[in-house]
């Protein structure tokens, strides 16, 4: 009997632990269902007749889809680019030990994102790049580049190297031995870095917040935009929000176990 | 194409795969530290020579002054509130998530149903995009239609002014913060749980130690060097944070939450001063650096124990 109590008392404390994170997003879906009036209303209602036209809104009157497209293709770059180079540095820095690249990484870490900021801006004024999609993802890669192989280094030391010198002993190239074998044994690596490199740069806002203009807005400018023109739009922002998180929250979603081993394994060993 | 062409493509392609196979210690990680001391090492240097110069964007060309901006910091009194609102944002924060990481960490260690979905929701605060999520606490801190002030007025408590009022401004913020991050702490110090050993488990429980002795004397030296580690994880993003602080208060009420990396961005992009803005941003710069080799040498010590 008091065993039963006590698993009921634990589920009783694991739903109260839940609801601070879920609340903030039913919060958000809330505030994108309702209308305008409804959003100023106090107190706040709880139950209503959700609308979607504040969706329809933002699709057709903020151009959302442009910046969703902007920062799909920004993301999407600048992982594969963090990829094709990320790759190979991580597994020679894992096989060699090559430490010193790793403090580079850490470097790029650690300072804070401002301090490229100007720099980058008078460099992209001055070649004229400001507002391309090559401007952004190059200062995407900062972030995502260090990333992928500060992560991937992980994946490639927890890999048997047997495999591999089987392959060579069976008449393979070096690089044919990395792209047929290796690659494929840290396959679930890959697709984690790839997908945590995907989320920062989709979530990046302050590069973009300067570097961008009305042809390359990622989405988090576009929706930190509602709030500087005049009047708040909170039933915009409300959609708007929702349509940026869920896509970050699916792939989240997908690779849950691998994120948090991901981030284990690179703060336990640094 | 002709014959020959193809040819001479076929061999100097040839040569440089057996390059690329002799010299792979070199090749492989050659790519991604070019492109590394292109985008990360030319800038950084670039901002440290900025840093020694006066230099209003827009006006003339930087003028080197040697170390007139460090002297003028010392003076500015938006760079001492910078550096106050900094470690009280930082410290409290970073404190609050590793102490409420860990304790709800320890409550979830244990096999049970539905531990997936805890995992998957504990994932979604710190894996949504920060400018969205901050928004929508924006609404919620609103002190005269939030939701927040709602609720704790539906059970009878006070409501707040949260990032309305000077006063309340740095812990309102800190809250959001822990919201957005505690998450990740629980996450990492729960995997780091799982890897314990077993045995000191068993031999307390034949000494029949309690429930807190077990915590206190066993898990908490046990589990130190994942929480220092998951604390220089975290305090490398804490210590610059932005984006939740331009899109909720953008250092207000007047500069109550102007941190040092928000003041060193305003200088740069609001005021276009360069030079003192760079300045500025090398401070910042070394306060994470000091802070992480203290750390370090915390979580060595923690690891040698």
């Amino acid at each position: 009997m008091t065993k039963i109590l006590r698993l009921i008392l634990f589920y009783v404390g694991a739903v109260v632990l839940c609801v601070p994170p879920v609340f903030v997003f039913v919060w958000m879906i809330l505030t994108g269902l309702k209308t305008g009036v409804q959003n100023i209303a106090y107190p706040p209602e709880f139950i209503f007749t959700p609308t979607l036209e504040n969706f329809r809104a933002v699709f057709q009157q903020y151009n959302f889809f442009r910046y969703l497209m902007n920062s799909l293709i920004i993301a999407g770059l600048a992982t594969g680019i963090s990829l094709v180079l990320g790759l190979p540095a991580a597994y020679s820095i894992a096989k060699y030990r090559q430490g010193k690249i790793g403090l580079m990484i850490l470097v790029a870490r650690m300072t804070p994102f401002v301090s490229y900021l100007l720099p980058w801006y008078i460099i992209f004024r001055y070649l004229g790049l400001v507002d391309t999609y090559m401007a952004l993802t190059i200062t995407h890669l900062i972030i995502t580049l260090p990333m992928v192989i500060w992560l991937m280094v992980s994946f490639f030391e927890g890999m048997p190297a047997e495999l591999e010198d089987a392959a060579m002993i069976d008449g393979c190239s070096r690089l044919q031995s990395f792209l047929i074998i290796v690659l494929p044994l840290v396959r679930n690596g890959i697709a984690t870095s790839a997908i945590i490199s995907f989320i920062f740069s989709w979530n990046q806002f302050l590069f973009s917040l300067i570097l961008s203009g009305p042809r390359t807005k990622t989405v988090p400018v576009a929706v930190y935009n509602f709030i500087s023109y005049g009047k708040i739009d909170w039933a915009g922002i409300g959609a708007a929000a929702t349509l940026i998180v869920l896509p970050v929250s699916v792939f989240a979603f997908f690779v849950r176990k691998t994120i948090v081993q991901g981030l284990t394994m690179g703060a336990l060993k640094k | 194409m002709t014959r020959t062409e193809t040819a001479v493509l076929k061999t100097a392609f040839r040569a440089l795969t057996h390059f690329i196979d002799r010299r792979q210690a070199f090749a492989y990680p050659a790519p991604a530290v070019v492109t590394l001391f292109l985008i990360v090492i030319i800038p950084i240097a670039f901002n440290l020579y900025l840093a020694f110069t006066k230099w209003t964007i827009g006006l003339g060309e930087p003028r080197f002054i040697g170390l007139g901006n460090f002297i003028e910091l010392l003076s500015d009194e938006r760079v001492l509130n910078g550096v106050k609102v900094m470690v009280y944002f930082s410290g409290l924060s970073l404190s609050l998530e590793m102490v409420l990481g860990l304790l709800i960490a320890v409550y979830f260690n244990r096999e049970f149903k539905g531990s997936e979905v805890v995992q998957a929701i504990y994932i979604l605060p710190f894996a949504a995009t920060p400018v969205a999520v901050a928004l929508i606490w924006r609404i919620m801190l609103n002190p005269e239609i939030g939701v927040l002030n709602y609720l704790l007025q539906s059970v009878g408590l006070p409501g707040s002014l949260w990032v309305s009022s000077p006063k309340t401004v740095i812990p309102a913020l800190v809250m959001v913060d822990v919201w957005k991050w505690t998450p990740m702490i629980t996450l990492i110090v729960l995997a780091g749980l799982k890897s314990l050993p077993h045995e000191p488990y068993e031999a307390a429980q034949i000494d029949g130690a309690s429930a807190l002795q077990i915590f206190w004397y066993i898990t908490l030296p046990l589990i130190r060097p994942v929480l220092i580690a998951a604390m220089m994880l975290r305090s490398l993003d804490n210590l610059k944070e932005f984006d939740m602080l331009y899109t909720i208060t953008q250092g207000g009420p007047g500069i109550a939450s102007e941190t040092l990396y928000l003041y060193s961005y305003n200088v740069g992009f609001s005021f276009f001063k360069a030079g003192y803005g760079s300045a500025l941003m090398v401070v910042v710069f070394l306060i994470v650096l000091v802070f992480n080799v203290v750390m370090n040498r915390l979580r060595l010590r923690a690891e040698s124990l």
